[in-house]
């Protein structure tokens, strides 16, 4: 059995002669959460499109629990979900039907009573019948974050999951996701500029600058290797650098 | 009222027409469109003044089913924009979609929403100006099936647009058919078009389908070959837009514009 959820190999985008993303090889061991870091701009957001299938790589391939990406896109999805702040759900659609229409292209079983159990866990019970449009921007966020979990994702891609979001929600959201991440043995992948969030919950982190990965490694090591306080410095001096 | 506060505004709307081919097409060819399609109805009318005194409702049966052949094509586009105005577009390309369950799953639901928008009109337009698209008997749903067929195929060709090019070709979406109107003879028989036009229109099979309902209409004779070649361009056309959408979907993907879809 294949040990690695995602492995990118030689991986290149290019569009109109600007290469996005510069021959990128990563691999991400099962269960692990990884955290995905760099300045505005420097590829992390083309990479995800690339993992999501929604971005056709120039050259190099996506790895997804042993299939190719461009071969199997239709079976690894299946498998995976992603939230992000520039994507919504329908907002004439309440929170219920919402999770009914994607729990039935993601083929969940027994999707009243998994709908019912995100609900609860998402603490939208007051809230099941409004239509997504008319709900706070932290309670949009929550029904995002129960969408991406409605199919029990083996892989789950955050991108900012906590952005514009309050700290007391934000805090809230990484709660969950935490213990998502440990009940289910989910391998997750975030995107996040809020580095209290990346210590939080990734075991590991990968830097990115202008395409490239330019470090990676263990939070620990890297505040070590840098010679800084902490990650956000570390972020910093990689940035500026 | 200050000037330059007025002159931003003006200046916001003008920089998106500027740097936006479909947007200035769909400023120019609205006007143009109607005074082809308004000659040409004009001409037959000067022409041939007593064409239509001894059948009543031609003119209405030909707009009902234009309407039908034009509400199949802007519900499939419908269904696809609202996606792009909820933000809600990327949720369905990350979820385990066939680009074919897509197409049957706007195709079908296009249906149903031409339907509830036209069966109604059907119903009333034989108690209040006594027409009804009955008349046409069992060939009626051969020809609403090559409407339907038609409009679906439009809509997908809007929709491939939408995909290479973004929301700007949504003009588009909205005109495409009339587009079409002027060479279809909707109102007119094909003879009333300049011989070169009359080439380009047979290629359509819009031509086939309405030169067969007035054929039906004024002399009561069901001629199955207009309905057959109306079938067989339509399988043509169609399939063409399935072949031409998935390459926009694999442009799309190139492009990067499935990730983010906006002005």
């Amino acid at each position: 059995m294949n040990q690695f959820a995602i492995e990118i190999n030689d991986l290149n985008k290019e569009y109109k002669n600007i290469l996005a993303v510069k021959n990128i090889n990563i691999k991400i061991a099962k269960g692990k959460v990884i955290g995905l870091l760099g300045p505005n701009g420097c590829g992390k957001s083309t990479t995800i499109g690339m993992l999501l299938g929604l971005i056709k790589p120039t050259s190099g391939y996506v790895i997804i629990n042993g299939q190719d990406i461009e071969t199997n896109r239709t079976n690894i999805l299946g498998k995976m979900n992603f939230i992000s702040p520039y994507i919504e759900l329908p907002k004439k659609l309440t929170i219920e039907e919402n999770l009914e229409v994607y729990g039935r292209m993601y083929g969940v079983k027994n999707l009243k009573l998994k709908i019912n159990e995100l609900i609860e866990k998402f603490d939208l019970t007051n809230f099941k019948k409004r239509k997504t449009g008319e709900l706070s921007s932290g309670q949009k966020n929550r029904v995002s974050l129960a969408k991406a979990l409605i199919n029990d994702p083996d892989i789950l891609l955050l991108d900012e999951p906590t952005a514009s979001l309050d700290p007391d929600v934000a805090d809230y959201v990484r709660g969950i996701i935490e213990d998502f991440a440990s009940k289910n043995k989910t391998t997750i992948l975030l995107a996040s500029h809020n580095m209290n969030e990346v210590e939080r919950l990734c075991d590991e982190v990968l830097m990115m600058k202008k395409g490239q990965i330019i470090d990676k490694g263990k939070i620990s090591d890297l505040i070590n290797r840098h010679g800084r306080k902490n990650l956000e410095e570390v972020f910093l001096k990689i940035a500026r650098g | 009222m200050k000037f330059y506060r007025i002159y931003a505004l003006f200046l916001r709307h003008f920089y998106l027409i500027k740097s936006s081919f479909p947007r200035i097409l769909d400023l120019i060819y609205w006007p143009t469109i109607q005074i082809i399609l308004w000659g040409f109805i004009s001409k037959f009318f000067t022409m041939h003044s007593d064409f239509y005194n001894h059948t009543a409702g031609i003119i209405l049966s030909a707009a009902i089913l234009y309407d039908f052949l034009f509400r199949s094509s802007i519900s499939f586009n419908m269904l696809f924009l609202e996606e792009i105005w909820s933000r809600n577009f990327t949720n369905l390309f990350i979820a385990p979609l066939k680009v074919s369950e897509i197409i049957a799953g706007l195709t079908a639901t296009a249906l149903i929403r031409t339907l509830i928008g036209m069966v109604p009109a059907i119903l009333l337009a034989a108690p209040f100006f006594g027409v009804s698209l009955f008349n046409l008997g069992p060939s009626l749903i051969l020809l609403f099936l090559s409407l339907y067929f038609f409009g679906i195929t439009l809509g997908l060709l809007v929709v491939s647009g939408l995909l290479k090019y973004g929301p700007a070709f949504e003009n588009v979406a909205w005109s495409s058919l009339f587009l079409l109107a002027p060479l279809g003879c909707i109102y007119y028989p094909l003879s009333i078009l300049p011989d070169w036009l009359q080439v380009i229109a047979k290629t359509l099979p819009l031509v086939y389908i309405f030169e067969e309902v007035r054929s039906i209409l004024l002399n009561n004779v069901v001629n199955y070959s207009n309905i057959m070649t109306a079938l067989l361009l339509n399988l043509i056309y169609f399939s063409s837009a399935v072949f031409i959408f998935y390459n926009s979907f694999n442009e799309a993907r190139k492009r990067g514009t499935l990730v983010n879809v906006g002005e």
